[in-house]
């Protein structure tokens, strides 16, 4: 829709061209949850187009996503064929509400600071153990896991003039294998609750919980858990409060749906999996 | 800036924060639609260097340097694209609106996303097909017949409107460049309820651009209701252009008439107004409790309010026979209670329209609306002008639903024209049609049922609390309306009904596809299977020994001294039959894990095929000089297929064919009188008008061919284009250019006053699978037989079903506004309130009763809000069935569903 407020567009071209963040000024990546609310209180949009930041980086150890590479961008990633979490990323990209049409212009780092329990990025780079580089209004630069940066529902670490500038992927966590399960309230709806469980070589697990909880949660174990170890964690661990409310599912529904998604990966990965 | 639109170079400017939606429309392209404006529905599909995206989120000026095609230019020459020959092969539209932007996401899919549409097309919103006609385009089906002179009824017949709808060039309400054209935005109350004590219009005259501000000081004193029927008598006086007390957050509280919308949107921003907030309810059976905030203190009974003190806007209670003496010794009884919830129509197309002042000073509104005649009538009242200086008028609609049996924007625009004298526009948001239009009825229905051994029907009552909302509008008729055909297609000797609507401090409720009767008979069609399960009798063996046949008075008490129902046909006993032999055939059960329950469950509907007290049609047609006709009628077309319908009938009595009846409508300039598109009315009655019309005209021309042969007229017939006699022929052209000659005119009036009344009929039937351990429902079958008489065009028909059994889903399944605490409305948007996507909706099969009726036009009957009605109770009796409990509120989400589940199932 029109943001009728807005009397400037910027477009810087690098971090020196950054202007000082004031009042009434947002980033603009992609522009579909800017574009798609009233937005009475912006007056400038910044715009990140400019900033030409290369999209994805193989590198090393990691692949570099940066904040404003279009989800379409990386669903479309020629993966190496020992990533072999890479399944997650069409995955995750098919459990957005947003049809492919907006994934053209969505960005990763936009799902991320939008921080919306379902945002599917966030389950993605969390499950990835991708880490955040922010770029400080102060000037000075941040790191933190993905599962951090997410404070809450539609709250994250970042203040006024912060700017989310990339992750970096682990290609180790990459190549660890993944299950997936997701559900939502209708066939092809906004997650309900959207679990993860990835294990290494060594037969560790890391569980990641999202969706359902107001921000990502994760659960590591040494070595595959029993059935009974998993449901204990997951109820101990993740306390009732943390269950998000909303139209899109209930709190007590969300809970129950975590356990048993949970329960299906952990077959899954196990090898006793079923539909 | 530089932009290549549809191969063309424009320069232009947008403005900063613009989306490239309004900027393609304000470059002329009208075919770029606004559904929600926020991402979600797809209406503004364009494509942007061949790939499609949704323009309502592009910043306008990213798109500099790049090529976008909208629908106008997706085929160069002016043909059509193969997808849009498809579109139109298939009839993959009803209203039209979400069409270009569905033609475009679908031209531009590939092979895999073909494979699965579902996921493919989940950003495309269409409300009004239920999808199977859009899929059909995809597969290259070709759903329409060319047929022969004077065989039009009965056909399948496309819509005249095609192929501009697929080109993007049907004129929709906002789809007209006016000049000097000014915006209305309205500044809305954040209470729920509240005394208005001072609005400072200052701030908001000194934004530039702002031309007036309107407050309830510059609206007519005049009470009125937002809601249109034909005798006014149906709704209370409650409402006013602008009030100086707000009864629901979101009403509008000023009007802010500005150069631009952005001056418009700062202006409201810039009001300061005072409020002294009152005490709120927002329950309805706190509403009527004693003791309770009082909504519209002072109206009366002679306002039509039956007990303002009270909050009870309507009430009815009447008994036939003796409920509690029956109850007490028959065989089984079964009492429960059934709420549903608010939903909303979420017609694609937004309300709104355009008002300004012509030459002769005449005020003209061009709006979205159903009612254009109803609305110039109560114009006409409510600013003291006489009928003929006003003219009220619609194109195309964008869906209606019953959400347009109002006057929810022409009442101010008629101000803000006569106030400042410039052309207005005023045009809601998304979140403007969930927060201050209307909704359906939400109702808490108690049923109490009994039946004797032999499952003969002892004793039926209703309890109902309905919901209207801060504003009566509709809440009588809908209260009445969900108490008649709901008890009175049963035979029953003791039935009573208790019935009241409250008036509440939320959005209001109004006119809903169905108007009542969904909410009903979600309670009766329940309480029949309960009984039929404790007697062990089939669900459809216990409604065929109950249900009215010809002969049988259709009663339902309070009694409401109306007569003029009768069985013009009667189909139910085919539609029942239909379904139970759909539901037997054997289906390819898909391959679910133990974790699944099924079931199969029914539901049937009776409606009067006319609103009752008169529904009036006046329908005009005359010779053209080329020899074809000029029909106008006054019913508006919004998806209802009517616009088909009319040609239909009109070719088959002329012996044409229908490419030579040219359809003006639903334009009060045009003269007569037409109470409006709704209560299932488009063909029934309006139909019948075009119907003796066209009757009347083709005695004049048999007439005149006679004069001029010197021959009996009785003699003369109509066959393919001609008037014949004998040998003798003489082709309406010829016939047009010697009329011509001699200074005559043929040309024929007809009318229709909608009454007697027939009634029709509908049987749902589902199969579904429930997961006991997630809530989650597929369904599996899905049947709905329809006694629509004869049927006047089979594709359109089915398409009606289609969609009314889609929407209707969307209701059983999804849908849900959602009101907090204080009354506002939590979930005003699209991606919040979940409206059924391909992958929601499960193909029908549509079968029909062979009926002809006795007072339709040519055997037909209404068919348009019936396939909603029952859907919703034949998918709780098929859970009830799987799953052994009964659930009693709708949505059927999966999160509502879990506890009992849980409960029943354990984990």
């Amino acid at each position: 829709m029109d943001l009728n407020t807005i009397t400037e567009v910027v477009r810087p071209q690098s971090r020196a061209d950054l202007p000082a963040w004031k009042a009434g000024d947002a980033w603009l990546a992609g522009g579909t949850w800017l574009f798609s609310e009233p937005q009475a209180h912006l007056s400038r949009l910044i715009d990140l187009t400019d900033l030409r930041w290369p999209a994805l980086v193989v590198g090393d150890t990691s692949l570099t996503i940066a904040a404003t590479c279009t989800v379409a961008h990386l669903d479309a990633f020629p993966c190496p064929a020992d990533w072999q979490a890479a399944p997650l990323i069409d995955q995750c990209c098919r459990a957005f509400l947003a049809s492919f049409k907006i994934w053209k212009t969505a960005t990763v780092g936009g799902n991320l600071c939008m921080s919306l329990p379902a945002g599917p990025m966030i389950s993605l780079l969390s499950a990835l153990e991708g880490i955040c580089t922010i770029w400080k209004a102060d000037g000075s630069e941040q790191k933190m896991a993905v599962a951090e940066f997410v404070t809450g529902n539609q709250r994250n670490v970042l203040g006024p003039g912060d700017l989310l500038r990339q992750i970096e992927v682990p290609l180790a966590a990459l190549k660890r294998r993944a299950a997936f399960r997701q559900i939502s309230l209708t066939p092809v709806g906004r997650s309900a609750a959207l679990v993860i469980g990835t294990i290494g070589r060594d037969g560790d697990l890391l569980l990641t919980i999202t969706a359902s909880t107001v921000k990502p949660v994760q659960l590591r174990w040494p070595t595959m858990p029993t059935r009974d170890a998993m449901r204990d964690s997951i109820l101990r661990d993740v306390p009732d409060g943390l269950y998000h409310d909303d139209v899109h599912g209930k709190p007590a529904w969300r809970k129950a749906m975590t356990r048993r998604l949970a329960e299906q990966i952990r077959d899954e990965l196990t090898g006793s999996a079923q539909a | 800036m530089s932009f290549l639109i549809n191969g063309k170079d424009v320069s232009a400017t947008p403005r900063p924060g613009q989306c490239l939606r309004t900027f393609l429309r304000e470059t002329g392209h009208f075919g770029v639609k606004k559904g929600c404006d926020a991402g979600d529905c797809g209406a503004c599909t364009v494509l942007l260097d061949g790939e499609p995206v949704h323009s309502c989120l592009i910043p306008a000026f990213r798109a500099e340097d790049h090529a976008i095609t909208t629908i106008e230019g997706l085929e160069s020459d002016g043909g059509l694209h193969p997808m849009q020959q498809a579109f139109v092969d298939a009839q993959g539209f009803q209203c039209g609106f979400c069409t270009a932007g569905m033609i475009l996401t679908c031209a531009s899919l590939n092979q895999a996303q073909r494979q699965d549409l579902g996921a493919a097309l989940k950003g495309n919103i269409c409300r009004c097909t239920g999808y199977r006609a859009i899929e059909d385009a995809l597969d290259g089906v070709c759903n329409i017949e060319d047929v022969p002179a004077g065989e039009a009824f009965g056909r399948s017949l496309p819509a005249p409107a095609g192929p501009q709808i697929v080109r993007g060039q049907a004129r929709y309400t906002f789809d007209t460049a006016v000049d000097g054209l000014c915006h209305v935005k309205l500044a809305r109350s954040p209470h729920a309820h509240a005394k208005i004590v001072a609005i400072d219009k200052t701030a908001a005259l000194a934004v530039p651009g702002v031309i007036e501000v309107l407050t309830h000081e510059d609206a007519p004193s005049a009470l009125f209701s937002t809601a249109r029927h034909e005798k006014a008598w149906m709704d209370p006086d409650d409402t006013r252009v602008l009030d100086d007390t707000v009864r629901f957050i979101g009403q509008k509280v000023a009007a802010v008439i500005a150069e631009s919308e952005a001056a418009a949107e700062e202006g409201c921003r810039r009001l300061a107004i005072t409020y002294e907030p009152l005490p709120a309810v927002v329950d309805p059976g706190e509403a009527i409790a004693p003791g309770a905030p009082v909504i519209h203190p002072g109206r009366t009974p002679q306002d039509r309010v039956a007990n303002a003190a009270r909050n009870i806007v309507a009430e009815g209670h009447g008994e036939y026979g003796d409920v509690a003496a029956a109850l007490a010794v028959s065989a089984v009884t079964y009492e429960g209670t059934f709420t549903t919830q608010r939903v909303q129509h979420a017609a694609l197309e937004t309300h709104g329209g355009l008002a300004w002042l012509d030459a002769s000073g005449v005020l003209n509104i061009r709006s979205s609306t159903q009612v254009p005649f109803l609305t110039r009538r109560a114009l006409s009242d409510i600013f003291n002008l006489p009928p003929e200086t006003i003219r009220v008028f619609c194109e195309r609609v964008g869906g209606g639903f019953g959400g347009k049996q109002e006057m929810f924007v022409e009442d101010i625009l008629a101000l803000a024209a006569l106030k400042t004298g410039r052309p207005v526009k005023l045009e809601f948001t998304r979140e403007e049609q969930f927060i201050a239009s209307s909704t359906r009825h939400p109702m808490r229905v108690t049923v109490k049922a009994g039946a004797d051994r032999d499952g003969k029907l002892t004793a039926l009552q209703l309890d109902v609390l309905s919901n209207t909302g801060a504003y009566g509008n509709h809440a009588g008729p809908v209260l009445f309306h969900a108490c008649g055909e709901s008890l009175g297609v049963y035979n029953c000797p003791n039935k009573k009904v208790d019935a009241v609507v409250a008036y509440t401090n939320t959005v209001p409720a109004g006119a809903f596809r169905g108007y009542g009767l969904p909410q009903s008979l979600f309670a009766v069609e329940a309480a029949i299977d309960e009984l039929a399960q404790q007697l062990k009798i089939d669900p459809f063996e216990i409604r065929r020994r109950n249900v009215v046949k010809p002969g049988d008075p259709m009663l339902y008490p309070p009694d409401n001294g109306y007569r003029d129902v009768m069985y013009g046909s009667y189909g139910l006993d085919q539609c029942l039959d239909l379904v139970e032999r759909a539901m037997s055939e054997t289906t390819s059960t898909p391959d679910l894990s133990a974790e699944w329950l099924t079931g199969d469950g029914i539901a049937l509907t009776m409606i009067d095929t006319v609103p009752p007290d008169g529904h009036i049609a006046d329908v005009a047609i005359a010779l053209r000089d080329d020899g074809g006709f000029a029909l106008t009628v006054g019913t508006a077309e919004f998806g209802n297929g009517t616009s088909t319908v009319h040609r239909q009938i009109a070719a088959t009595i002329l012996a044409t064919t229908v490419d030579q009846i040219t359809l003006k409508q639903s334009d009060t300039a045009h003269g007569g009188h037409d109470t409006g598109a709704y209560g299932s009315a488009g063909t029934f009655v309006a139909g019948r008008a075009t119907q003796a019309a066209a009757e009347h005209l083709a005695n004049e021309l048999k007439t005149f061919a006679a004069q001029f042969w010197t021959v009996d007229p009785n003699a003369c017939a109509l066959a393919d284009g001609r008037v014949m006699h004998g040998r003798q022929r003489l082709s309406f052209a010829e016939l047009a250019r010697q009329a011509g000659a001699e200074g005559v005119r043929l040309s024929a009036t007809g009318n229709s006053q909608g009454t007697p009344r027939s009634v029709a009929f509908n049987v749902q039937g589902f199969r579904v699978a429930v997961n006991k351990h997630t809530g989650e429902i597929r369904i599996l079958k899905s049947v709905q037989a329809a006694d629509a008489g004869r049927v006047a065009n089979p594709m359109q028909c089915r398409g009606q079903v289609e969609g009314g059994v889609a929407q209707s889903l969307g209701a059983t399944l999804y849908e849900e506004m959602v009101i907090d605490a204080t009354g506002r409305v939590v979930n005003p948007k699209f991606r919040d309130y979940h409206l059924p996507s391909f992958a929601d909706v499960p193909r029908t099969e549509v079968l029909f009763a062979q009926t002809s009726d006795a007072l339709g036009p040519l055997g037909a009957k209404s068919m348009s809000e019936s396939p909603y009605n029952p859907v919703a109770a034949a998918l709780g009796n098929a859970l009830r069935a799987a799953t052994g409990i009964r659930f009693t509120s709708v949505p059927f989400k999966p999160d509502r569903l879990f506890p009992l589940l849980q409960e029943k199932y354990g984990d």
